[in-house]
């Protein structure tokens, strides 16, 4: 009986659609051992085939328009006041790009491991159909955060390209911001899969978004330099992912970046990414297999 | 039949009167112009499958469909003028549970009773009262979510008591219910037909409209079809007993014709067939005198489903 | 004895509706127009929804924190790069310029928030409309309770936010109490605007246009930098927008600068807020009463 066999909800995941032949994660995957997480982060893609569109305003066009109001709007007055002497001659446009590019990666980071998560636990139970297939508590989490990646590098992709065209970057070398928005991606996203899957409604989200989130996309210095907050709130900024991901993304924007203070940052937001996979492992298995 | 509905009789305790009510969604005839009485006191159901127009019959009842024609009075007034004054002495039972799901079980009597009006120290004595009617006094605090169905459908009709009503209108009442908690709920309805509530409800179970129902309507396609007491559309649509034959061939409709001249009537079903007689085990045994070896042959009495297959050629659940 | 013929058929409530009902011409005069003449019923709807916040009352306090943030993100951070800004002949600084705008911004964010994506919510999923169109509700009540609602939480908001202006020390006038008045024009005209919206929306995929709607209205609406910053050529875009009007309207009170023009907000605020409750009342009627 193949039809009722317990492996029915593999060929599901993975082969939905005529597209799915083409990709091929299962026997890419196999290759390299990750056949697992690949077929999970398969079910995510091929979903978002069905949903794509509606992410093209908060991932895509926000970013954008936070860029054109703020960088060259409220730039305007910024440039015309010299900034105060704040910037070192920097056009606010290009202060602000990397700012926003590295917010942008932490926004869609925690969006995308918010709802979805606390779905695919709860409402939908994506998670609980992966795992009567023959997946395991990692396989999903990792192909959970891989598209999750997959989104952060999509938008970040997409504003580096119109940012450049609109004269906010000039530099090349904000190409390399790319990875550096993964890696901030994965140090925001991770934690809070960690808590995400924990949740039983979303109440702890609105505490998340409203006492994280934007306290840390205002603060942390998307907009200014972080010395022009009062010094005894300069600590917490320093202590956010994020303020090392726009240092390092400002950095690679408009160059200046020396390689001791880079490798920092780097380790800081690894080691938040992988302290947060260690502890969503953790909750992910308390939760699935209790 | 003895209660057929025979106008002109009483008519003054009729607290839902409908003449010639239909109900159209563009060019679709949900309600085709039928003709209701519910009097005071009594339990009345309108049986027919899904999609025959019970609840937009309910739905006018309950003053939140505006009627596409004909007549319609409840309690003595118009839904279509008077709505806010009908709902006032209405219970509405759906058929999907609403409950507030963001509301404890307490608060969810609580403040269904203060859109009635209620004071607050009344709504408060009420929802106690009603808690303890539906069994749930044990789970006031919890929220609506981890209910089981039994519990959830028992707060809904509990909710739909708060005011008071005078006429109690039940969609579907137990769709979804498993037999325990049917049980259960049956039991509660009666204890609110004792004590004078009248009942109106529809649903496509005819073991429910036999249990519950003083009289019915059977609806097929947005008409009335028959109408009386469950006993009396038996007895004059359907014969005392039913003998079901299951023969293990795919197609039922050749013995039919070998079973012939031995039933009053035969319906042939995809799966079996149906004879209607008087005497059941004497058929049984005349179909086996004539060489037939059906795998199953089963007596029944009657029911209001053989009433429905009569009318209508249909079954009412598929 | 418990069961419900134990109570008097007299029931309180019959009283009071038949009270409310035979108003006769009056409620039926009070019943076309969309104003707060049958509070009482609507009353009930905020009622409930109260009962319901206690449970999640961080989300109300949270609430508060966001635009707090904002104001010291822009006034503290950014206010030091800008420095002074030009408004009405006079140089003010930056936060003073910018706080209103974000009194404005907050009160529309609330209302359509409360009135788009709360109300949608209850309209297709709780399916709370229906249940309390059983009880002597009608549709005008529901629509009139959820914009009251919408209305009270933004009057909490507000006031706590002008405290902290003033606290902050960017509150130039008296007339600023004024902008309290405001606030609630600005949400009430928003949420009326926004529960007509709602009642359009077939799926969550449709907020994505509020959000399209919303998002550039805040950032570009003359909120953060003056009108005066855009080419002549795209101002009286600015200008046809609503937020243009509120913050216009809150930021001429609380710099305590009066001008004629400010009515003229004031009747944009009004007459939108007018035709937004028409349009949702009759909406919601043709939506519920199927």
């Amino acid at each position: 009986m193949p039809s009722t066999s317990p492996s029915a909800p593999v060929d599901t995941l993975t082969a939905r659609g005529p597209g799915a032949d083409r990709w091929s994660f299962a026997r890419l995957g196999s290759a390299v051992g990750l056949r697992g997480p690949l077929r999970a982060f398969g079910y995510w893609l091929v979903s978002y085939r069905r949903t794509w569109r509606g992410t093209v305003v908060s991932s895509f066009l926000s970013p954008l328009l936070y860029l054109g109001a703020m960088g060259f709007g409220l730039g305007t007055l910024v440039d015309g006041n010299d900034a105060g002497g704040r910037l070192d001659g920097v056009p606010y446009a290009a202060f602000l790009a990397p700012g926003v590019l590295a917010a942008t990666a932490m926004q869609t980071a925690v969006g995308e491991s918010t709802y979805p998560v606390m779905g695919a636990m709860k409402w939908h139970r994506q998670y609980h159909a992966m795992l009567a297939a023959p997946l395991g508590v990692v396989d999903l989490l990792l192909g959970h955060l891989a598209f999750v990646l997959f989104r952060v590098l999509v938008s970040a992709v997409g504003f580096v390209l119109v940012g450049a065209v609109l004269g906010a970057f000039t530099s090349p070398w904000v190409l390399a911001a790319i990875p550096v928005t993964l890696l901030c991606g994965a140090a925001h996203a991770s934690p809070v899969m960690a808590y995400a899957v924990r949740q039983e409604g979303d109440g702890g989200f609105t505490v998340l978004f409203r006492f994280g989130l934007v306290p840390m996309f205002l603060f942390a210095g998307t907009f200014f330099p972080v010395d022009q907050l009062p010094a005894v709130l300069r600590p917490l900024a320093w202590a956010t992912p994020l303020w090392h991901a726009t240092t390092l993304c400002r950095g690679l924007s408009l160059g200046g970046l020396d390689a001791l203070p880079a490798a920092g940052h780097l380790g800081y937001l690894a080691l938040w990414a992988a302290a947060g996979l260690w502890l969503a492992l953790r909750c992910y298995r308390r939760r699935l297999l209790p | 039949m003895t209660e057929e509905g025979s106008p002109g009789a009483d008519l003054g305790d009729a607290l839902i009167r409908a003449r010639g009510l239909t109900k159209r969604f563009g060019e679709f005839v949900a309600v085709d112009g039928i003709d209701v009485e519910v009097r005071r006191g009594e339990a009345f159901g309108f049986l027919g499958p899904n999609g025959a127009g019970k609840s937009s019959t309910m739905r006018m009842i309950g003053c939140v469909s505006p009627r596409s024609g004909g007549e319609l009075t409840v309690l003595g007034l118009d839904p279509r003028t008077d709505a806010a004054r009908i709902k006032a002495r209405l219970g509405v039972v759906p058929q999907r549970d609403t409950l507030d799901e963001e509301l404890t079980v307490l608060e969810n009597l609580v403040v269904y009773a203060r859109y009635f009006g209620l004071p607050r120290s009344v709504a408060r004595a009420r929802a106690a009262e009603l808690l303890a009617f539906a069994q749930l006094t044990e789970r006031a605090e919890s929220l609506v979510e981890p209910l089981s169905g039994g519990m959830k459908r028992r707060l809904t009709i509990a909710r739909s008591l708060v005011n008071s009503p005078e006429i109690l209108l039940l969609d579907e009442p137990t769709t979804g219910l498993d037999p325990q908690a049917r049980h259960l709920l049956w039991d509660r309805l009666f204890r609110l037909k004792r004590q004078g509530v009248t009942l109106v409800l529809t649903t496509h179970y005819m073991d429910e409209a036999e249990q519950l129902c003083d009289r019915l309507v059977v609806m097929d396609d947005g008409r009335i079809v028959a109408e009386g007491s469950p006993r009396a559309l038996v007895e004059r649509w359907c014969t005392r007993e039913v003998v079901e034959l299951r023969f293990p061939d795919e197609d039922h409709a050749p013995f039919a014709a070998k079973v012939g001249g031995l039933a009053d009537r035969i319906e042939t079903l995809p799966d079996r067939l149906l004879l209607y007689v008087d005497d059941g085990e004497a058929v049984a045994e005349a179909v086996h005198l004539r060489g037939l070896r059906p795998m199953s042959a089963l007596v029944r009495r009657g029911t209001l489903e053989d009433v429905f297959l009569r009318l209508t050629g249909r079954s009412l659940v598929d | 004895m418990n069961g419900p013929g134990t109570l008097s058929r007299r029931s309180p409530a019959r009283g009071v509706l038949a009270r409310r009902v035979s108003r006769g011409a009056v409620s039926r005069l009070a019943g076309a127009l969309p104003v707060p003449a049958g509070w009482a019923a609507a009353r009930l709807l905020v009622e409930r929804n109260a009962v319901a916040y206690r449970h999640r009352w961080t989300a109300i306090v949270s609430g508060f924190f966001e635009p707090v943030f904002y104001l010291f993100s822009l006034g503290v951070g950014i206010g030091a790069l800008v420095g002074a800004v030009e408004v009405g002949g006079e140089r003010v600084d930056y936060a003073a310029f910018v706080a209103p705008a974000l009194l404005a911004a907050s009160a529309m964010n609330g209302a359509v928030f409360d009135s788009t994506i709360n109300v949608f919510f209850k309209l297709k999923y709780a399916r709370l409309y229906d249940t309390v169109l059983a009880t002597p509700l009608v549709p005008r009540d529901i629509a009139l309770g959820e914009i009251t609602w919408a209305l009270a939480r933004g009057v909490l908001y507000a006031a706590a936010f002008l405290v902290v202006m003033a606290l902050a020390g960017v509150v130039r006038s008296w007339w600023a109490v004024l902008a309290l008045p405001a606030a609630v024009l600005i949400g009430v005209a928003f949420a009326g605007v926004g529960f007509a919206a709602t009642t359009f929306m077939r799926s969550w995929q449709d907020f994505d246009l509020v959000q399209l709607a919303v998002l550039p209205m805040f950032l570009f609406a003359a909120t953060f930098y003056p009108l005066s910053t855009y080419p002549e050529a795209v101002r009286p875009l600015v200008q046809v927008t609503p937020l243009y009007h509120g913050v216009a309207l809150t930021r001429g009170l609380a710099l305590g600068q009066l001008t004629p023009g400010l009515l003229l907000h004031v009747l944009y605020l009004t007459l939108m807020a007018v035709l937004g409750l028409a349009v949702a009342v009759r909406r919601l009627e043709r939506l519920l009463l199927r």
